[in-house]
């Protein structure tokens, strides 16, 4: 019985009862006949195309700057990056990757700034961060309506200024999901997106246990104990919170091939919380985190809302309710994990 | 004429561990008593114990009786003891910093007016009488001898203010009788340390007892009545200032007779290698500032910078080691060493062991295995493998050389895998120490070895401190509170008064000369 309760407080009581509703939304898809190959299909590219979106809060957890929450600052580096490549007519899985090496150094550059703020505001970083985000998003509204870009496809026909939503067929739509895709009993499995992801995950994990990676841990866990082993605090910080921003940056790039579209304007707005709901049900913690509570949080997060939208819909089928349940259950979802939280464990 | 509180045989205990023991001691009205000792000397259990802590009662309660005014008090809370008219000011402030110093004054005994919503609602909503409550602030400071103007925030006053509103809010309160002051004077400059001292002594003369903890020993002289002293929770002492002096009251604090054959380090001879030269070092550590400290590091020895608390004597590492600001000149085997820069003195071959185990010694939710290497692993890049680009920690090879340490400081664990949180403090400290010595360092300091952990660990650390330095000829510069501690191991003693180096002596040097030093007497070999 002690033994139960440990692996019970081990794993964290709240991941038990987010399991236990998922067993109940796949049970319910079963009962109410929604098309279980497809959701489950579904299912996997969202969990894909959202996993380094999540993965790019680890570094500054680690450092001790808390959750991301400046994540679109990272996300319209990547669209910057995701517009040349349209712009140059880059296509397939190459265009993929030469989209996220372009992100790169955009990245490297939003990230060293708002780091230098981020060393300046100890302690409420992640107020601060939420702020920059929103900030960032407004000003590349005006980018997106006065950079010089001219590809017929993705500027307006009439008038200045990129389209808001633009449709990859032309391009990479799906490039990486289809990529050595196979199909076991009627589900889609993405292996190319499965590898590229896994390979991130790798990374970082290997990251996570170098040199730089235990320096940057010690920082953030106890910024004293790092000053006396000569580890330089803030430059650990201005890292991470660097590396966070290149991760946003290329984690966009993979969302929007598989989600077929880019979406500039205001859709970057509320991208930070999608990711910090999946870490934080993963059992992370602002002080804390693993990749295995990333790789948990996003496949639990993501395969509920992927199941609870059709579930949702046959149950009420009156109206398109299907966008109201998603808000509410992805809003609900980051309620619960962040009044789960152990409090006042930061 | 009637004591107005006697303690009477107070005894009390931490599980098992004798922290005073039958001290017995009275105050009249309008005397002041300056209550003295080394840390651990018990001094602020008693004062727990004055203001029914929840320490106290949590660990069992304490056995004698406090009696005030005559009558055996029971004194449960602090809300008692400001009941029977005992105020007490922190050393550290307990202020609102937003708030005016007349509201600072009168918290949470405004002066209130009654209105008609008041009335229905209850006392709660009766609203402040502004000008009543700035003019009895202002009347309380002006009793003090002090001009401040009462209606500005408290935030914006010079440090030095505000201990003298911390005081003037105790003796606003019409019901005071004795007032506790814990160290207050060792955050002011020494101008405003006079000014105060003149205000307590006012203060006194209305009647109101006073109850004065301080390590400065001229304070005491020129402000107190009487000086009681404890020494390991015993009452050593309980005489009229008149009746003693400065070097008395400094060697009845260090005490305790030393047998000559436990200091294992007498006469030592050593060349005249300089392995560090510190000259004029300041360093800028709250609570602990040093002024100007010149003191050099023969190779092989072990040096002991000893000093009352407050003085200065743990800055010198912290300095060195870039964990505060610092100013001056340090050579290290001939060459400048820039201390202002993180890790430095690491680099150079030094090692550190902090006196803040907790906040700065150890990661507390990582292993033990992980805590030992890490300095090693930071600094001279041991225990990793490269993988395409990363260095990775490679905890195999790390393992070895844990386990080793593990057994030479007998450290008690599940394994190196345990979390270093969930070891006891001794252990803790053996985890700190053996973090240092894997560094394979030509110098090292230590803090405060053996702050709060048991005997077994103490004498451990000790030993294993005289192996090192016997057997692998590592310098030792060795911090500590506890005299007797740095006489044991040390080849000579380096005692920090005032922010500067006092004297140096020799371990098996007379108590008094120690005392000598610590009361701010110069004497000694340099």
């Amino acid at each position: 019985m002690a033994s139960v309760k440990n692996m019970i407080k081990t794993f964290g009581f709240p991941r038990l009862i987010i399991i236990a509703f998922l067993g109940l939304l796949i049970v319910m898809m079963f009962v109410l006949h929604i098309p279980v190959p497809l959701t489950f299909s579904q299912c996997l590219v969202r969990i894909g195309i959202n996993m380094v979106l999540a993965l790019a809060m680890v570094p500054g957890i680690m450092a001790g700057t808390g959750m991301n929450f400046a994540l679109p600052l990272g996300i319209e580096c990547g669209l910057l990056a995701g517009m040349i490549s349209l712009q140059y007519n880059m296509k397939g899985v190459g265009g993929i990757f030469a989209a996220m090496l372009i992100s790169v150094p955009f990245s490297v550059l939003a990230g060293w700034a708002y780091s230098q703020l981020v060393n300046r505001v100890k302690g409420s970083e992640m107020m601060v961060s939420t702020y920059i985000g929103f900030s960032m998003v407004a000003l590349m509204c005006i980018g997106w309506l006065m950079l010089p870009f001219s590809n017929a496809s993705i500027v307006w026909p009439i008038g200045d200024g990129l389209r808001t939503t633009i449709t990859l067929e032309e391009w990479y739509d799906r490039a990486l999901n289809n990529l050595f895709a196979i199909n076991i009993l009627g589900v889609d499995i993405p292996i190319g997106l499965i590898l590229v992801i896994g390979l991130f995950c790798l990374v970082i994990w290997l990251f996570m246990k170098s040199h730089l990676g235990l320096m940057m841990k010690a920082a953030g866990a106890n910024p004293n104990f790092a000053k006396a082993n000569g580890v330089k605090v803030d430059s650990m910080r201005t890292v991470a919170t660097i590396l966070s921003t290149v991760l946003g940056g290329i984690g966009i790039i993979i969302y929007a091939q598989g989600f077929g579209f880019y979406q500039l304007y205001n859709a970057p707005l509320m991208m930070a919380f999608p990711a910090i709901a999946a870490v934080l049900i993963g059992g992370a913690t602002p002080s804390r985190i693993s990749i295995f509570n990333v790789v948990l949080g996003t496949v639990m997060f993501q395969s509920m809302l992927a199941i609870a939208t059709p579930v949702a819909n046959s149950l009420i089928p009156e109206g398109n309710l299907s966008e109201v349940v998603r808000t509410i259950v992805s809003n609900g979802i980051i309620l619960y994990a962040l009044s789960r939280m152990q409090g006042g464990k930061r | 004429m009637e004591a107005l509180l006697h303690f009477k045989n107070i005894k009390k205990s931490f599980s098992g561990n004798v922290v005073l023991d039958g001290v017995d001691f009275t105050i009249q009205p309008g005397q002041i008593v300056a209550l003295a000792g080394e840390n651990g000397a018990g001094k602020s259990t008693l004062m727990n114990i004055l203001f029914g802590m929840d320490v106290i009662s949590e660990t069992g309660g304490f056995e004698g009786e406090i009696i005030f005014e005559g009558k055996t008090v029971n004194i449960q809370s602090p809300q008692d003891a400001m009941a029977l008219g005992i105020g007490m000011v922190h050393q550290e402030f307990m202020l609102l910093p937003g708030f005016t110093v007349a509201r600072n004054i009168k918290l949470n005994r405004e002066n209130l007016i009654a209105n008609p919503i008041s009335r229905i609602a209850g006392k709660g909503y009766q609203l402040l009488d502004n000008p009543k409550i700035v003019r009895e602030a202002a009347g309380a400071l002006s009793r003090l001898g002090m001009e401040i103007n009462p209606e500005v925030t408290v935030d914006k006053l010079p440090v030095g203010h505000m201990q003298f509103v911390e005081i003037a809010r105790e003796i606003d309160k019409s019901n005071l009788k004795l007032l506790v002051l814990d160290e207050p004077t060792a955050v002011l400059t020494e101008s405003e340390a006079e000014r105060f001292l003149a205000c307590i002594r006012k203060v006194a003369d209305d009647g109101i007892a006073v109850i004065f903890i301080s390590h400065r020993l001229d304070e005491v002289m020129s402000l107190a009545d009487s000086v009681v002293i404890l020494r390991d929770g015993q009452l050593v002492s309980d005489k009229k200032v008149e009746d003693t002096d400065k070097h008395q009251i400094a060697e009845q604090m260090v005490g305790r007779k030393l047998e000559s054959e436990s200091m294992v380090n007498v006469n030592r001879s050593f060349k005249e290698d300089i392995i560090l030269e510190i000259e004029h070092l300041r360093v800028d550590m709250p609570g602990e500032r040093s002024k100007d400290i010149s003191l050099s590091v023969r190779r092989g020895e072990i040096l002991g910078i000893g000093g009352l608390a407050g003085h200065g004597k743990t800055s010198i590492s912290n300095g060195i080691f870039g964990m505060y600001p610092a100013k001056g000149k340090v050579s290290y085997n001939g060459q400048p060493l820039h201390f202002e820069k993180t890790g430095e003195a690491l680099d150079k071959g030094m090692a550190f062991v902090s006196e803040d185990r907790k906040g700065v010694g150890l990661l507390l939710n990582e292993s033990i295995a992980l805590n030992m290497v890490y300095t090693d692993m930071k600094v001279n890049r041991n225990f990793l493998k490269k993988l395409g680009p990363f260095s990775l920690f490679d905890e195999k090879s790390a393992e070895e050389a844990v386990k080793e340490m593990i057994e030479e400081l007998d450290i008690r664990c599940t394994g190196p895998k345990q979390l270093v949180g969930r070891l006891s403090g001794g252990n803790q400290q053996k985890v700190c120490m053996a973090r240092a010595l894997i560094t394979k360092p030509e110098i090292l300091f230590v803090s405060e070895p053996t702050r709060g952990i048991d005997i077994g660990a103490k004498q451990i650390l000790l030993n294993y401190l005289v192996k090192i330095n016997k057997e692998q000829g590592i310098t030792i510069v060795m911090t500590s509170s506890e005299l007797n501690e740095l006489r044991t191991v040390c080849d000579r003693i380096a005692i920090i008064g005032s922010g500067t180096v006092q004297g140096i002596l020799p371990p098996d040097a007379p108590n008094v000369d120690f005392a000598l030093l610590m009361s701010g007497e110069k004497g000694g070999d340099k």
